[in-house]
């Protein structure tokens, strides 16, 4: 009677789990179908193609344009996650262990660029750039990327950091270690995990932002692979661009699995486990 | 190696508490000293600023001749072990050992042999190579330990060290400690809340309560001689029986029966401040079962009879716990004593006596009982400061003396 119960409830949930998947699942799956379709097939609706092709992706590559906002996508995404990760992490080290003046205007000024409406932001941060001519630039929009970025980094990472023994450090320091020494060879290799995982998430952010990207390049110098799409025109002028828009977007994603699985693995909990008896 | 001298050494936090207290103490040379006092009464902090991790208010901090009052915890000198061992979980052994001789810049050839001179002191050589999540609680402690003994440092602090282990590991920990320091003769302050750990350890024992101390000395000469109520009721396992004691006709009257006084305590009394009650002090080995006192000893004391309550045959002796009537003895050190023992371990100021007597005593529960005690080892406190007026040059001499 309780196994029946069980593998019931088993069945039931495993139901619910596929249904949420193959939800989620439908648009993704339908843009990836499209990439392998000919033109001619495109828009008949079936969703299994009935003749597979890989020219949509043969387009994307041959053309200038995707190679060349991927590398800018590629470049833009990680030179920005890198910065705001560090600057984040020495940010969230300070608020999690040091009592200093205007600590909590810190935190509030970062939590109020976090709820501004970036869209709001668009034409001043255009204005500024011209004037500072770095509009259209890697720096153009690796900059306002950090600036939302960090907030992000810091309250993730603060919170990383408030779990780490503060014991450690003292004994660190006791052991003869500067507070930078501390820092780097006590405290960030244990809030490794912290450190990936916000990592991720500012990736993902440059990586997909569409509105900054739109707004700040005006030529292929900079513009990243989400601005690009909407300029796609396929292999000559006059062909409907949706399957090579397709392929480019199922492209992108790849990184972004990859940069994923690359840096889950190194995810592992438990790393401050034997620090301090509990 | 050094001396550590802490001159009126005072901690106040930004939020007004006072921690610390005008602290005097001189730790001469490769002594062994212990912080001893309830919860909260500042142990930690004044081991965190002899360490440098906390900043000291006032006063003056001087180790091995000088000042250090503004200097970082990693120009001091010294090795700390932490309550929680604060094992480094991302290295091993080897590498938690090593860290502060790396930090040092020796050479890897000076520290490898360092290491396993300590590993072996320790009998942490077949360890070395384990994280730390690997191992158990006290080799973790041994760890803790080794990584404060290898680099040959001026002082060790301890804050609690053995308290994270089970008793019976504790004991064993606690000669390892003493073995430790005596083998390396190096200058250590030990804070502790367990007061076996007090009595055993150190050379001298620091009393404190509410940021300030309250004797320092040896710990027999505490447990014979304590300059107070508190000290007295702090010390000692079971604790010091307290009874009030109302000054009548040049004696007193107690629970006990009415306590002849010598000249030296009736001349205290005669001052016109002094206090009409006091609190009279006596520790459970100073009672006897009276029909087991001699004819000689019995002079020197009084005898009362009272109900038993609870017999303890400990093999060697017996405790015995009896109710005694009558207004029972109040005073703030007693009441803090209590709660910081849990009231339960704290019988001393209530209605109950704790004695102890031979074993050869036939002493049977339910039962009344005759007692004799020894007036010469009582003390008398006023309750109002707490002092201990029997206490003469520092030596007590109890209610008879002249
Ligand atoms: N950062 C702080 N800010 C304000 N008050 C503090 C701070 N740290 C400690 N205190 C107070 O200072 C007093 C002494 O604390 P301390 O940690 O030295 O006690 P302790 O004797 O070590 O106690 P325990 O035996 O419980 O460890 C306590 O009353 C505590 O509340
Ligand atoms: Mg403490």
């Amino acid at each position: 009677m309780a196994v029946e119960t069980t593998t019931r409830a088993k069945l039931r949930w495993g139901l619910l789990d596929v249904l949420v998947i193959v939800f989620a699942m439908v648009p993704v799956l339908w843009i990836a179908s499209l990439s392998f379709k000919t033109p001619a097939t495109l828009t008949d609706g079936k969703f299994i193609p009935r003749e597979w092709t890989l020219d949509n992706y043969r387009t994307i590559f041959e053309t200038d344009q995707f190679v060349r906002a991927l590398v800018n996508s590629i470049g833009i995404a990680l030179i920005a996650t890198l910065v705001a990760v560090v600057l984040g992490a020495m940010a969230a080290y300070a608020i999690s262990r040091l009592d200093f003046p205007g600590k909590r205007l810190l935190v509030g000024v970062s939590l109020l660029i976090a709820m501004f409406p970036q869209v709001s932001l668009v034409s001043p941060l255009f204005e500024i750039e011209r004037q500072l001519k770095i509009f259209d630039t890697w720096p153009g929009l690796i900059l306002p990327y950090i600036t939302f970025a960090l907030p992000l980094a810091i309250y993730t990472l603060s919170a990383f950091f408030k779990q780490i023994p503060w014991d450690l450090e003292k004994a660190a320091k006791m052991d003869g270690a500067t507070q930078g020494q501390a820092f780097r060879r006590v405290i960030a290799p244990l809030a490794a995990p912290g450190l990936f995982t916000t990592a991720i998430l500012v990736f993902i952010f440059c990586w997909n932002d569409f509105l900054f990207a739109i707004s700040l390049t005006s030529t292929e110098r900079s513009r990243t692979v989400p601005a690009a799409l909407s300029f796609f025109t396929g292999a000559s002028q006059f062909e409907d661009p949706t399957g090579a828009i397709c392929a480019a977007a199922v492209v992108i994603t790849v990184p972004i699995i990859l940069f994923v699985l690359f840096f889950q693995r190194r995810i592992v909990s438990g790393l401050t486990s034997g620090a301090v008896k509990g | 190696m050094a001396d550590i001298v802490l001159d009126k050494v005072s901690k106040s936090f930004p939020d007004g508490t006072v921690a610390v207290q005008d602290v005097d103490l001189e730790i001469a040379d490769g002594e062994f000293v212990i912080l001893v006092g309830p919860s909260g009464c500042g142990k930690s902090t004044t081991l965190n600023m002899i360490a440098g991790l906390e900043d000291i208010s006032s006063g003056e901090l001087r180790i091995g001749g000088q000042r250090v009052n503004d200097k970082a915890p990693r120009d001091r000198d010294i090795a700390m072990v932490f309550q929680s061992y604060a094992l480094y979980p991302n290295m091993t052994v080897r590498e938690n050992m090593a860290f502060p001789l790396r930090l040092a810049k020796l050479d890897k050839e000076t520290i490898d042999q360092k290491v396993d001179e300590a590993a072996k002191v320790l009998e942490l050589v077949p360890l070395l190579d384990r994280k730390p999540a690997n191992l158990s609680g006290g080799q973790r402690q041994r760890v803790a330990m080794g990584r404060a003994i290898v680099r040959q440092p001026k002082a060790f602090l301890m804050d609690e060290p053995l308290s994270n282990l089970d008793a019976k590991l504790r004991v064993q920990m606690r000669t390892v400690v003493s073995r430790l320091q005596k083998k390396l003769g190096t200058t250590t302050v030990y804070v502790t809340h367990d007061q076996t750990e007090a009595m055993t350890l150190g050379d001298r024992v620091v009393i404190m309560r509410g940021g300030a101390v309250q004797q320092v000395g040896a710990p027999q000469e505490l447990y014979d001689h304590p300059r107070n109520l508190f000290v007295a009721g702090f010390i000692g396992s079971p604790s010091m029986n307290f009874l009030h004691a109302a000054v009548q006709d040049g004696g007193l009257h107690t629970a006990l029966g009415d306590v002849p006084l010598g000249d030296r305590v009736r001349r205290e009394l005669e001052a016109a401040d002094a206090p009409r009650e006091l609190i009279l002090g006596i520790r459970p080995e100073h009672f006897e079962d009276a029909e087991l006192v001699d004819e000689d000893t019995r002079r020197r004391g009084i005898e009362f009879e009272a109900p038993v309550d609870i017999v303890e045959s400990m093999g060697s002796d017996k405790y015995v716990y009896f109710t005694v009537e009558g207004e029972r003895a109040s005073a703030a050190e007693l009441e803090e004593l209590a709660a910081d023992a849990g009231a339960a371990d704290f019988a001393g100021a209530g209605g109950n006596l704790v004695t102890r007597l031979s074993a050869e005593s036939p002493v049977v529960e339910g039962q009344s009982r005759r007692v004799w005690f020894n007036l010469e080892k009582i003390h008398l406190f006023d309750p109002t400061n707490g002092r201990n007026l029997t206490l003469h040059e520092g030596r007590a001499a109890g209610a008879l003396a002249d």
